[in-house]
């Protein structure tokens, strides 16, 4: 017997079943793609300056990265697949701008990852230097291909453009496929998530090589390491903050809500106060931070509920309004079905009310007002994990390239401490930062277009907690073997001898 | 003139042979579940995992492009088949899932299972995905139990265009003993294609003549359950689109008569079969012969683009419900808007390039067949 209803239950583990997905999934990627580089770099030093050091440390991190990257895959397919078994409706409702990007991923990006990759491992004794060294380029710069059009495709769901509603198909069509490939909005994501994870591959090299400093091992490897990841570290580390920066002002414009439910700001106003944690508040600072004017101003959660008025005189409905509108929207549509065929008049008339109410369409799907707050606690806390770790692991590699000038560092133990620490604060940090973006935008798959209960697919909830768990107990065994394989692989060591760079005697 | 209908087929036809390529592909499959049964001791598994292992990622990655060419190019299959065909999907990838850590973790110390559970996971995935994915592709011709009502995007309480009949989501499909066979069929092709690429692969005196045994092993079911599956495609009644009214109805034959009015596709899956049966025969007859991959490989991807020519072109409905036939899917209505359709045939142009430098970084790897002295001394190996 199928119930005409959507069971909350099944929503929510629909909901934990993508999230678990996600996260697991963004414990690999970002190493893929910061180890990527890391040994980009590497390799071209050995092909430049013809030194093996160079080629075997190159290979060490390789090593790492290939037990990283099987495990980043096998979530990754998942990830592709419960757009369609668990959010089904969402795959048709906007699958016509959805479906491009990831389709493009594969054929661009994931063939050039598997193809060079197998060129990286297998090839070093059968094809030539200069090839071998595009070759792990290229892997990474297919998987940041990869990431560009993922980030697309989230970007879209976060401000969704360059489409129209057609009620004739009931989906979302696209329109403009550049404004969709590179929205604004989406290139600022890509380059801050890409970033975030240089920075996550950067540190984990750091912490490893402050693992053998403290343990006194490897010490030419572990400080050439070093020195090429507290490089590329501090200069993603700058480009994160930058880019933060300005998803701060696209999600301020785009996504209110979500700023909002960040600060944990009820009522807000122009001049607006950053909170740094509760009682502990920076005037001004938030409307700095979301406008780039002390004077700008910042709605809080019960002025978009409650509509507002801005300064400049725009008026903002309230969510109660929205709702409404968003009714009245369904109902157009629901009349132009029933109408489009029999009665072309009636079906005009219709398709005219829904056209006006449009921009409120999802809302129309919301039950009650308090459904359009995202969980404040877990997004306020999140982006203040995000943000503090980040500060933190600015001053870690910055220091560590001061102290790694002279070859002072290997001396400093308690820095070599906080580097080998930092490997689980970056992970912290790349987490807490998907929960706000994800959390924050809470109920909506698709901003003002398409919440939850409307994407989800019809099953039993079930079904969903039987997955759920299956993949939970799946992942984290897997996790589990990676983090001591990788461990084992790391207090093994660089293969063969003490590695020491050309002219250095023993 | 490049219309709608124009692009609508050129998908279809992406689709088809994305398919052909993943089915050619499935020859990791097909090999890793004979591990056992043909690697007697450990080195000559390592020799299986390790041949393997150098092209996992290109049937992973076709897998995943195939769904995201789908989703791009038939959106209300992606929506109906992989939300409703619940747990069939999920199997499908749990299995590739497994086998995907698998390589690269177990021979490495610490990896928690042992290296003889990580082995397992590969034969799990060699048979379940292969059988899997014929058992969906054989609904393509069956038909499955779902309803599509796209009106009901209107119901607030419960906005669900697609709704499959049944509480079994998927699994139903196995109560049809022909969808069995074609299931069956694939994993028996995955297995000789599995053995003719390691004829071709690995340089290793005490495997060939064991390999060149098991492709006749497997060949033979093959062969049975392929021809049964197709006779009765090709005799059983099929589901026809009216071009004008778009109207789905039952059609006597309508597979045949698909196969009769476009001699094109006729032409394409004989030439299919018989190149299968050629890689197959010669390897068998000549113990020199090892190139068996080559033209049983290229025969597969024909021959599973013509079948699923056949189930899409000429007027009928790729992916028919058995619950209400209106609700069927025909490339005109599950397809996505001209403009996205359009859009991405510019990309398609893209997919020569891919191929050609697949080809090339492949005739590097592979320029030696694998042998035990290569794997001795390799720096990174499984």
């Amino acid at each position: 017997m199928l119930l005409n209803i959507i069971d909350p239950a099944l929503i929510d583990w629909s909901r934990a079943q993508f999230a678990l997905t996600a996260c697991y999934h963004w414990l690999f990627v970002p190493l893929t793609l910061g180890l990527a580089v890391v040994m980009g770099i590497m390799e071209t030093l050995y092909v430049w300056k013809k030194d093996p050091f160079w080629k075997r440390t190159a290979q060490f991190w390789m090593k790492l990265f290939g037990i990283n990257f099987a495990i980043g895959v096998a979530t990754g397919i998942i990830l592709e697949f419960e757009f369609g078994t668990n959010w089904s409706n969402y795959s048709w409702f906007v699958g016509d701008i959805f479906g491009a990007p990831l389709a493009i991923e594969g054929i661009v990006a994931f063939f050039m990852e598997a193809t060079f990759i197998a060129v990286m491992f297998f090839g070093w004794n059968k094809v030539s230097r200069g090839f071998h060294l595009a070759s792990t380029w290229l892997t990474g710069l297919g998987a940041t291909l990869s990431a560009w059009w993922i980030l697309v495709a989230n970007s879209w769901m976060q401000h969704p453009v360059g489409m129209a509603f057609n009620p004739d198909t009931v989906r979302n069509e696209m329109m403009d496929f550049f404004a969709v490939a590179f929205s604004p909005v989406a290139v600022v994501k890509f380059f801050h998530t890409v970033l975030s994870g240089w920075m996550t591959g950067a540190v984990f090299v750091v912490g490893v090589s402050c693992w053998y400093l403290l343990r006194r091992r490897e010490r030419a490897f572990a400080l050439a390491s070093i020195r090429v990841a507290a490089v590329t570290g501090l200069v993603a580390t700058l480009g994160v903050m930058f880019t933060g920066d300005r998803s701060g002002i696209d999600v301020a414009r785009h996504q209110p809500m979500k700023l909002a439910a960040a600060e944990g700001l009820r009522r807000g106003g122009t001049q607006a106060p950053f909170s740094i944690v509760p009682g502990v508040e920076v005037p001004g600072m938030l409307s700095v931070l979301a406008t780039h004017d002390v004077d700008g101003f910042v709605p809080g959660i019960d002025d978009l509920l409650d509509g507002y008025t801005a300064p400049d005189g725009t008026q903002h409905l309230s969510a109660d309004e929205r709702m409404r509108r968003g009714r009245l929207a369904l109902d157009a549509f629901a009349a132009y079905r029933a109408h489009a065929k029999s009665d072309p008049a009636a079906a005009a008339a219709a398709r005219k009310v829904m056209d006006e109410h449009m921009d409120h369409f999802g809302y129309g799907y919301i039950a009650s007002r308090s459904d359009l707050v995202p969980p404040v606690t877990l997004v306020y806390w999140a982006f203040r994990v995000m943000v503090g770790a980040g500060c933190l692991l600015l001053l870690v590699l910055a220091a560590m390239l001061w102290y790694g000038r002279g070859g002072r560092l290997a001396a400093k133990r308690p820095l070599l401490m906080a580097g080998l620490w930092s490997i689980p604060l970056v992970y912290l940090a790349g987490q807490a930062g998907w929960v706000v973006a994800e959390v924050g935008r809470q109920p909506w798959a698709i901003q003002d277009l398409l919440p939850v209960n409307a994407a989800v697919s019809q099953l039993s909830p079930a079904s969903v907690q039987t997955t759920f768990w299956l993949f939970l107990v799946l992942f984290t065994v897997l996790l589990v073997a990676e983090v001591r394989i990788l461990c084992g692989a790391i207090r093994k060591g660089p293969e063969g001898d003490e590695l020491l760079p050309a002219g250095e005697g023993r | 003139m490049i219309t709608y209908a124009f692009l609508q087929a050129y998908w279809w036809f992406l689709v088809a042979l994305l398919g052909g390529l993943l089915v050619f592909l499935l020859f990791v499959q097909g090999a890793n579940s004979l591990i056992f049964a043909l690697g007697g001791n450990e080195e000559e598994r390592r020799l299986i995992v390790n041949s393997t292992g150098r092209k996992w990622e290109f049937t992973f990655t076709t897998l995943v492009t195939f769904g995201g060419a789908f989703f791009a190019s038939f959106p209300l299959f992606y929506s109906t088949s992989f939300g409703g065909a619940y747990w069939l999907w999920m199997l499908i990838l749990v299995s590739f899932v497994l086998q995907a850590v698998a390589y690269e973790f177990q021979s490495k110390p610490g990896n928690v299972l042992g290296r003889t559970v990580y082995r397992r996971f590969l034969v799990v995935n060699g048979i379940v995905g292969p059988f899997l994915l014929g058992v969906a592709v054989a609904t393509f011709f069956t038909g499955s139990a779902f309803v599509v009502g796209k009106s009901a995007m209107a119901d607030v309480a419960a906005p669900v265009i697609s709704r499959w009949a049944n509480a079994w989501h998927g699994l139903d499909a196995l109560a049809n003993p022909w969808v069995w066979l074609l299931g069956l069929a694939v994993v028996f092709l995955a297995r000789t294609l599995g053995s003719l690429y390691l004829i071709n692969n690995v340089d290793d005196a005490a495997l060939a003549p064991r390999i060149r045994r098991q492709v006749l092993t497997d060949a033979v079911p093959f062969v049975v359950l392929f021809v049964a599956f197709v006779v009765y495609v090709l005799t059983k009644e099929g589901y026809a689109v009216d071009p004008v009214t778009q109207a789905v109805s039952l059609a006597p034959h309508k597979y045949w008569h698909n196969l009769v009015a476009m001699p094109a596709v006729a032409v394409v899956f004989v030439l299919g079969v018989v190149l299968v049966l050629y890689g197959v025969v010669r390897t068998l007859m000549s113990p020199r012969f090892v190139r068996g991959i080559w033209t049983a490989g290229a025969g597969t991807v024909l021959a599973v683009l013509a079948l699923l020519l056949l189930a899409g072109y000429n007027d009928t409905a790729f992916y028919p419900s058995t619950a209400d036939l209106q609700s069927s899917l025909t490339l005109r209505n599950s397809c996505s808007s001209e403009f996205t359709l359009r859009t991405m045939a510019w990309v398609s142009l893209l997919i020569p390039v891919v191929l050609a430098y697949i080809a090339y970084a492949w005739h590097a790897i592979d320029r030696r067949s694998l042998t035990r002295s290569e794997l001795d001394k390799d720096e990174h190996r499984y």
